[in-house]
């Protein structure tokens, strides 16, 4: 799958040399030792490192939960490297669109009301709220679960509202954190193939994992190891999640 | 986020756990309720007492031997000489723009008829005694000023007194023994209920002169003055003393009802203050727990705030859904205390003797400080919340 576009897209996310250096139990641990990354507009990438590489800690920088020790994150065109909670939080609600390994949502609280949250933060009315949290989970295919709480749905279910969730307030980037680790193969698949028809629709994605399978199903893989980015490679042999789903033997289609 | 939205989620949260939040709740209800029937109780005993003291009238002065300080406290110095009949009719010949001038005795005694006897309160005076006494008669009538002048036994007494030595007759014209001497029964009176130094019901009137006899006493105890214009009364009082202060130097004072009212009053209103008090700090108790179950409730949370922050909740959106959530849980409360407390007051003055009045500042006063005690100690909890790390509290488990 190679898009021979002649125009470069724009870029989304930038980091520039950054490092992270904390502190644990009076220890200086170098988490990321110099990390430049570059995310364009419509692109799905891949950061992959065992545990330990520091990809959580890269996926928190660049997903504005935390803030580089030196260097620079550059979202949409701001400097969000010496920015206050607050304005990282605006930013955050602004931009990103976070799938988080555990689903993260909120319990005893319906679906609809959990897609909606992004938007009470960015003080969307509640009919606007209502309109566009229904069509996110039309759109990950969860339009008859609405009322639904997270306890009575399904792990994929759970999985796909949160994916909806990420949507509803048209982020520039979503961010998945290892979106199929808490799944079955199957749900994992159909997560996959969820997010590449979402990257097909324009939408950019960056995937953290540690699973070189998952990762090659991006455009880009960018390998991290030891706070370092360590290469960054073109997928060439993409797996399309769809295909794979309709491979799947039927048995488990039925399950 | 708007200010409605936080308010519709802090609900949302309480309802998820009704139970707790009714619990923690209590605290607030038992406190509110408490500070408002006590409060009540304070405030109707206050009325009824400055109401009955009102009811003799404003214009009276009460002349005492001895020496009293301007608040009425303190220990009196012991009179060095008591008062007699013959100092009230001084005080009646020399001082003018007097209505009536009325020597007054009141003592224990028992009176009997038959085989019935009760204690009773001897209140003596003269025929003007009816000028300062505040009962009125139903039947018969006052002893008169011959009978004051012959020390006549003759008396008029109180409702109980009808009650208990004559139950369903008429008094009239029956004879009494009191302190082993026989008396006529000339007139009786009204109830009025129990008031200021004791039941005025069990009183029995009879002529100054008489009592002198039956209880065995030459000197009088107060003598009371109705001025016949109340706003005469400062400059009759100066001109009582100036008469007085030939035969008793200092060893006299001078109250008027205003002031013996203003004394009251004061000492009522800071037993009032002293139940609100004690009511208040269970409120303050309560307080407490609402804190201790947000801080649980941060604790328990701590995923959903980190979620929360995640989309884009600011420092202040979270502050402010923790402390509407105290302070949900404190005004809840604090209505439902108020329903409480206004409901228990209203019974207990229906079906005791124990008056009680739900004042609305009473009210107004225990809302505010519910609602006080709900961001004071919701504030804390909220603001450990906002404070999260949002990392930190997603890997929460």
């Amino acid at each position: 799958m190679s898009h021979a576009s002649t125009a470069t897209p724009r870029v989304v996310l930038e980091t520039r040399d950054v490092t992270k250096t904390y502190f644990l139990e009076g220890i200086e641990v170098n988490a990321l030792r110099g990390i430049s990354l570059t995310v364009r507009e419509g692109e799905m990438v891949s950061l992959m490192g065992p545990s330990g590489s520091g990809k959580s800690t890269l996926m928190h920088i660049v997903g504005l939960l935390d803030t580089p020790t030196k260097g620079q994150v550059i979202l949409e065109g701001e400097d969000a490297s010496t920015m206050s909670p607050n304005q990282l939080a605006e930013l955050r609600n602004r931009y990103i669109g976070f799938v988080f390994q555990s689903f993260n949502l909120l319990p005893r609280t319906s679906a609809q009301a959990n897609v909606e949250l992004p938007l009470i933060y960015s003080g969307v009315s509640a009919g606007e709220r209502t309109r566009r949290a229904k069509n996110a989970l039309e759109r990950v295919g969860l339009s008859d679960r609405l009322g639904h709480f997270s306890s009575q749905l399904s792990g994929g279910q759970q999985q796909r509202v949160a994916v909806a969730r990420a949507l509803v307030s048209n982020p520039s980037i979503v961010l998945a954190d290892e979106p199929t680790g808490n799944l079955d193969s199957r749900s994992g698949i159909e997560v996959m193939a969820m997010l590449q028809e979402l990257n097909a629709q324009g939408i950019t994605v960056v995937v953290v994992t540690h699973d070189d399978r998952i990762a090659r199903h991006s455009q880009r893989v960018v390998r991290i190891l030891d706070g370092r980015i360590q290469s960054e490679e073109i997928v060439r042999d993409r797996i399309p999640a769809a295909a794979e789903l309709r491979d799947l033997p039927a048995e488990e289609v039925a399950g | 986020m708007n200010f409605l939205e936080s308010i519709r989620i802090a609900f949302r949260a309480l309802a998820a756990n009704k139970a707790r939040s009714l619990l923690t709740m209590l605290g607030v209800i038992i406190g509110v309720a408490a500070v408002i029937l006590l409060v009540g109780i304070g405030t109707g005993v206050q009325n009824e007492v400055t109401g009955s003291i009102e009811g003799l009238g404003s214009n009276l002065l009460f002349v005492l031997p001895g020496q009293y300080d301007a608040a009425g406290g303190g220990q009196p110095a012991p009179p060095s000489r008591r008062f007699t009949i013959d100092d009230a009719q001084y005080i009646e010949r020399r001082v003018s723009g007097l209505d009536a001038v009325v020597p007054v005795i009141q003592g224990g005694a028992t009176i009997k008829s038959g085989n019935r006897s009760m204690r009773v309160i001897v209140a003596a005076a003269t025929e003007k005694g009816s000028d300062v006494f505040s009962a009125n008669l139903i039947d018969g009538r006052h002893y008169r000023r011959s009978e004051v002048q012959a020390a006549s036994r003759v008396v008029a007494l109180g409702a109980s007194v009808v009650k208990q030595l004559f139950p369903g007759q008429d008094p009239i014209g029956k004879s009494v023994t009191i302190q082993g001497q026989r008396f006529t029964v000339i007139g009786h009176y009204e109830a009025q209920g129990g008031g200021l130094g004791g039941d005025q019901d069990a009183q029995v009137y009879m002529p100054v002169t008489t009592a002198q006899r039956v209880l065995g006493v030459d000197d009088i105890g107060t003598i009371i003055v109705k001025v016949s214009d109340p706003e005469g009364i400062d400059r009759a009082k100066a001109d009582i003393l100036r008469v007085m202060r030939p035969r008793f130097g200092d060893e006299i004072t001078v109250f008027s009802q205003e002031q013996t009212l203003g004394i009251l009053s004061d000492l009522l209103g800071t037993l009032t203050y002293m139940l609100a008090g004690i009511a208040g700090i269970s409120l303050l108790v309560g307080g407490i727990g609402i804190m201790n179950i947000m801080l649980v409730s941060v604790q328990e949370r701590t995923r959903e705030i980190g979620i929360r922050k995640a989309v884009g909740a600011r420092t202040y959106d979270i502050l402010s859904q923790f402390v509407i959530e105290a302070v949900a849980l404190s005004v809840m409360g604090g209505v439902l205390g108020i329903a409480i407390g206004w409901g228990g007051a209203e019974a207990l003055s229906a079906s005791t003797p124990v008056p009680s009045e739900v004042t609305l500042w009473a009210v107004a006063m225990a809302f505010f400080f519910a609602f006080g005690v709900g961001v004071f100690f919701g504030v804390y909890p909220a603001y450990k919340a906002s404070k999260l790390d949002p990392i930190v509290a997603l890997r929460y488990e």
